[in-house]
């Protein structure tokens, strides 16, 4: 095992084609992630689920995924076919969405689905993805994996399908972790202890973490690192306990718009968007680790 | 202006709402918070006339209604829902969504009455005869805004107003929300899961759980972390960022 970043990514372009010439989604952008927890912020619209996507191989047709440089660890991610990516996915990268209610196979029971990504991956028999898979539901912190393992995805809560979508995701140790506002579903106190886990996991594990969360106090609270995405490009990288000192307008902007407990103003500064922000970025921005 | 006694609601064998009593005089804005399945959207309801309530009473305006409301008591109480996606009909002009409060009531003038309300919420003459799917999110919850205020009411009953809207965009409607409140003298009556976003509303707030209300705090207290109820705790830790220190980890499944 190396000590290099586990992914690298530089100028990464997400083009989907239309009337008016190519839309593109995501540009210029360009960033390492090590052991680390790297959270992605923005607005609706801005790129960062489109960028977690680009990564993972699930741009679908006709958007096409460009790079300079895409690599996961030692393997060229640049014109990988559907193919290589199935043999990636959940082994080496691994994703968990919003609503694991959408999320998980409903007619399936829950330790079947999990086991099924052992079965696959390690070509394993019955026995040993079973005892995988409830190991795993261990460590999610089930406190009764049998009795979990044979349930379906409407006899679970919210959280504790998220963690099972967390155990299903971690169990062929994949490097990178990508998780799509994996709370935002959820209630608060439940939002706080998959957040927990998923600490727990990454740290335990030396696992890189992507959170992509719109959400600015959860990120900066959670992460070791955030990336500001605006229009597609990355306007602002900084370390996450000094977000407060971002430096980029829109950043400053969408921090001063929020209401705060014991700081109440009668009037919320409203963000006022600035076309100069749309222009492209070197595709640099973000390079610097 | 606002006053419930002891205010019941049952789903079936389900008590969603147990007990709630609580007044808001006229001109102020009281917030519930709590997680989902509290109570407080159906307290909510409860109030807006949507569903009967099995015990108590609710008082608005000096006039306790039961559950056949008067058509004239439904004029002075309105509400903006959570999603504005699914609150608009997706077959209606903004035009047309606003006039039908107006022929229902069988009020007079629409043409100065739609205007006003348009103005009212920062949308101008090119928004009327748009369909929803032609406006932006916020745009939208400025249309169902408008829809309530077009009638005039003296209570506005807020369903997460702003839980469906980028950051940007939820700065935008309070403020707006703000400010109907100080130019009209709404007394209103709001439910979200952020603390941050009721406190900058709402003076006083109560904390809903399993159907009860827990404790009735104020903006203040809230943000000097004056509250007594250990469920308000928990959740006002929860609402200020991760910290892992404060998780208990095996919760009961």
């Amino acid at each position: 095992m190396n000590d290099g970043p586990l992914l690298t990514m530089r100028n990464l372009r997400v083009v989907y084609p239309g009337d008016d010439g190519d839309f593109r989604a995501v540009r210029n952008v360009s960033f390492s992630l090590g052991r680390e927890r790297l959270g992605i912020v923005g607005e609706s619209g801005s790129g960062k689920s489109t960028t977690g996507r680009a990564i993972m191989g699930l741009i679908p047709y006709p958007g096409r995924v460009e790079a300079d440089v895409m690599r996961l660890g030692d393997t060229d991610l640049t014109g990988l076919d559907e193919k290589g990516f199935r043999r990636l996915r959940g082994k080496r990268i691994a994703m968990v969405l919003q609503d694991p209610k959408f999320s998980l196979d409903p007619v399936m029971t829950v330790g079947k689905q999990i086991a099924e990504t052992h079965r696959y991956h390690f070509r394993s028999s019955k026995q040993a993805a079973r005892a995988a898979a409830l190991e795993m539901l261990e460590a999610v912190h089930i406190r009764d994996p049998e009795r979990v393992y044979d349930q379906y995805a409407h006899q679970v809560s919210g959280g504790m399908g998220q963690r099972i979508m967390i155990a299903m995701m971690l169990i062929a140790g994949p490097d990178i972790l990508i998780a799509d506002e994996p709370t935002s579903a959820l209630d608060v106190s439940v939002q706080q202890q998959v957040l927990a886990i998923m600490d727990e996991m990454v740290k335990s594990r030396g696992m890189g973490l992507i959170l992509i969360s719109h959400n600015l106090h959860l990120v900066s609270s959670f992460c070791d690192r955030v990336l500001v995405m605006y229009a597609g490009q990355i306007v602002e990288v900084c370390d996450a306990g000094r977000l407060h000192e971002a430096q980029h307008p829109y950043t400053k902007g969408l921090l001063a718009a929020l209401p705060e407990l014991g700081h109440r103003r009668d009037e919320l500064p409203q963000l006022q968007r600035d076309p100069e922000w749309l222009i492209d970025l070197p595709a640099a921005v973000g390079a610097a680790a | 202006m606002i006053e419930l006694e002891g205010v019941s609601v049952t789903y079936g064998a389900l008590r969603a709402a147990r007990d709630i009593s609580f007044r808001i005089a006229a001109g102020d804005a009281l917030g519930l918070v709590g997680e989902s399945g509290s109570g407080k959207s159906t307290v909510l309801r409860a109030v807006a006339g949507l569903i009967p309530h099995a015990e108590g009473s609710v008082t608005i305006n000096g006039r306790e209604l039961s559950n056949r409301r008067p058509r004239d008591s439904r004029k002075i109480i309105q509400m903006v829902f959570q999603d504005p996606y699914g609150s608009l009909h997706p077959n209606q002009t903004v035009d047309q969504t606003l006039s039908a409060p107006i022929a229902i009531h069988r009020l007079g003038n629409a043409e100065t009455r739609i205007m006003a309300a348009l103005t009212e919420v920062g949308l101008g003459r090119e928004h009327r005869y748009r369909y929803p799917h032609q406006l932006s999110g916020g745009q939208r919850q400025r249309v169902a805004i408008a829809r309530a205020l077009i009638l005039e009411p003296k209570v506005l009953l807020l369903d997460e107003p702003t839980s469906a809207l980028d950051v940007s965009v939820q700065a935008e409607i309070l403020n707006l929300l703000t400010r109907l409140r100080r130019d009209h003298g709404l007394t209103m009556l709001m439910v979200s899961h952020d603390l941050a976003v009721i406190a900058h509303v709402c003076d006083r707030i109560g904390v809903m759980h399993g159907g009860r209300l827990l404790e009735m705090t104020t903006a203040v207290a809230l943000a000097e972390g004056r509250v007594t109820d250990p469920y308000s705790q928990q959740l006002l830790r929860a609402n200020q960022g991760f910290d892992a220190s404060g998780v208990v980890a095996d919760v009961t499944v």
